[in-house]
């Protein structure tokens, strides 16, 4: 640069705003893959993944257990008699309206806690200290209840939970067992992880 | 300038050398023995140099810690992780490792402690308003990334506790409509609190956050040593100067505040000591005991609260209710809580600063403003759940008695800021500010 040159301001208005405008763009597509990699990562994308059950071979009355995120997941085929006792518990439990709403997504905030009545799907976690309630599906007197309608009993702190998954007052367990997402694909098949409506995953 | 920036000369040739190129020394003296603070600091002046002193503590104490500690949620034994076990390892074979760790788990809550009396005192003399905006702005940002700070602290030991308060307050984030469950799953990496959470949290704590807080301490002394300091009398005491120029109220930072300030160090030592090495845990307050159990995300603590200084803000989350279906409103209060004393500067638009000179609207608001900072905080770590079912019976419908408590402090709380935007602008009765700041000798 010449020591008596003149500057031209326009030129180096116009440089300065283009380099502040390619510059910036740059920086605002570099912070991407930083913000990226804060997500799910492929393998903890895996292993949450939604699992696809396959009821058709249920019977009426019979429990079979999927495994997701870790998480052991009952699906239940509850037969009429186990559904038409459940309103006679209500007044047994701690919540009988699915009020505590971190147990149940919102479409299965219902008597049966479940998308289709006949159909539990549950975490079979007890909400005490995580152990895995057993499954007394019978409405006969139990060892531990001589009322007993079918249900959930952990072996190792006693709760009780009714066959909706419900759990009984006066036990240590503070909330009902969980309900995960969950739609039908179709009659035969449950995904397990995805609320209905939000497609296959 | 608060400061008054003489260049030094010193006689040692090496030093002289060194000053002439970088002058280090004059930098360091202008803002010291050249900084003039007002002759009438009182007690509620020892917590900005004490809160100085316990982030060092943190600093370095954290430093050890990371020599030791291991960011991972993997299992080494079962329902054991890595980091649960590497707490545990510093805590019983790591040599004195057990006093490094209770320095820093108790400096954590005595950060707290300082921070929130040091801005009482911002609160009581008026010391957020003009021209000290942008120093209370930048104080409030650090007490920002302080709450961050303690916040994935906390998570670091991977207790029961670590992994549930994340989940509670990582969920807070799902409540942002839309792109709520989103946001949440990025934050955690994960679809629970998992290894890649602990993993960014710590790297967020030991380097990122300690980098901001040190930035915005550095600037809030910078802010404060151009404006120059408050004081309990709230005047100004630039407008009367001496013939060399300096404050004819104003005594020089060091020796005269150093030497107050070491004082304050030593009683406040003499005060912490006796919590690390008789009370580390306080009772559960400072280390809860859901936190010595390893993180189990099917096992959830009876109760889940935060550590004592997040309850005020935790009780205002739990005590507004859900609308519309959708919880985001008590999440709003709580930020907004914060975001009013960000605004303080702006709320408060009376004249006078020290509360020894305002109406008595003022004391009295301010009064039940701190009374129920304490009341929230006692309903958000539970203390009214575990006492209204003694006071009133256990028949008592303790949710119903602890929400009516727990809402009526919430509006005390905000009304706080209600009133003062009014009573600042209309019938506020105030004293005469005197000439000069007042001396009990």
């Amino acid at each position: 640069m010449a020591n008596d040159a003149v500057v031209d301001k326009g030129r180096r208005r116009f440089l300065t705003a283009t380099t502040a405008v390619v510059g910036g763009a740059g920086a605002a597509v570099a912070v991407i893959p930083f913000i990226k990699s804060w997500e799910p990562s492929a393998r903890a994308k895996s292993a949450g993944a939604p699992v696809l059950a396959d009821i058709s071979k249920i019977e009426a009355g019979q429990k079979v257990t999927f495994a997701w995120r870790g998480l052991p997941v009952f699906v239940v085929n509850r037969t009429k008699a186990q559904l038409d006792a459940l309103t006679g518990v209500d007044a047994r439990l701690r919540d009988p309206k699915s009020d505590n709403t971190a147990q149940q997504p919102e479409y299965a905030k219902n008597e049966y806690r479940s998308i289709k009545p006949e159909w539990l799907v549950l975490v079979g976690i007890c909400t005490h200290l995580g152990c895995v309630p057993d499954f007394f599906p019978d409405l006969k007197p139990e060892p531990f209840d001589p009322n007993w309608k079918g249900g959930f009993y952990c072996p190792c702190h006693k709760s009780r939970f009714d066959m909706s998954g419900r759990v009984f007052d006066g036990v240590p367990a503070p909330a009902n067992l969980a309900v995960p997402k969950y739609h039908f694909v179709d009659d035969t098949h449950i995904l397990i992880g995805v609320d209905p409506g939000k497609g296959a995953a | 300038m608060g400061t008054t920036m003489v260049r030094l000369h010193p006689k040692n040739r090496v030093l002289a050398w060194v000053e002439d190129r970088l002058p280090i020394l004059s930098f360091l003296s202008s803002h010291t023995s050249g900084y003039y603070a007002p002759k009438n600091f009182n007690l509620w002046y020892y917590f900005g140099s004490l809160a100085m002193l316990v982030l060092v503590n943190q600093i370095l104490t954290g430093i050890f810690l990371t020599m030791f500690y291991k960011p991972s949620a993997l299992e080494v034994a079962p329902g054991i992780s890595a980091a649960f076990a590497s707490v545990e390892y510093i805590m019983r074979d790591v040599e004195w490792g057990w006093l490094i760790r209770y320095m820093h788990s108790t400096g954590a809550s005595l950060f707290f402690v300082v921070v929130y009396l040091h801005m009482f005192r911002g609160l009581m003399y008026g010391s957020f308003k003009k021209p000290r905006e942008l120093v209370w702005i930048l104080g409030m940002l650090i007490f920002l990334a302080l709450m961050a700070e303690a916040f994935m602290g906390y998570v670091l030991p991977w207790g029961n506790m670590s992994f549930w308060g994340a989940k509670v307050i990582i969920s807070l984030f799902g409540t942002v409509p839309w792109i709520g469950e989103s946001l949440v799953e990025w934050i955690m990496g994960d679809y629970l609190p998992a290894d890649a959470t602990l993993n960014r949290f710590f790297a967020l704590h030991v380097i990122a956050l300690p980098l901001v807080l040190l930035l915005l301490v550095v600037l809030h002394l910078g802010a404060l040593h151009e404006v120059g300091s408050n004081n309990p009398d709230g005047v100004e005491i630039k407008q009367k100067k001496k013939e060399d120029g300096t404050p004819l109220d104003g005594i020089a930072f060091h020796p005269y505040y150093t030497v107050k300030d070491i004082f304050g160090v030593g009683v406040f030592l003499f005060i912490a000591a006796f919590i690390i090495f008789y009370a580390p845990t306080f009772g559960g307050w400072f280390l809860e005991h859901d936190n010595f159990i390893p993180a189990n995300n099917l096992a959830t603590p009876t109760h889940i609260k935060p550590v004592w200084y997040f309850t005020p803000f935790y009780a205002i989350l739990r005590m507004i209710p859900s609308f519309f279906g959708s919880a985001i409103w008590g999440v709003i209060a709580m930020f907004g809580s914060i975001v009013l004393l960000f605004l303080m500067p702006w709320i408060d638009a009376g004249p006078v600063k020290s509360i020894r000179y305002r109406g008595l609207g003022y004391k009295v608001a301010l009064g039940l403003f701190a009374v129920s900072f304490v009341m929230l905080g006692a309903v958000g770590a539970g203390v009214s759940a575990e006492m209204i079912p003694k006071w009133f019976g256990a028949e008592a419908d303790a949710t119903f008695i602890e929400n009516l408590f727990g809402r009526f402090w919430t509006a005390v709380y905000f009304g706080f800021f209600v009133f003062l935007w009014f009573y600042s602008r209309g019938r506020e009765r105030t004293k005469p500010v005197p000439e000069r700041v007042t001396m009990h000798d």
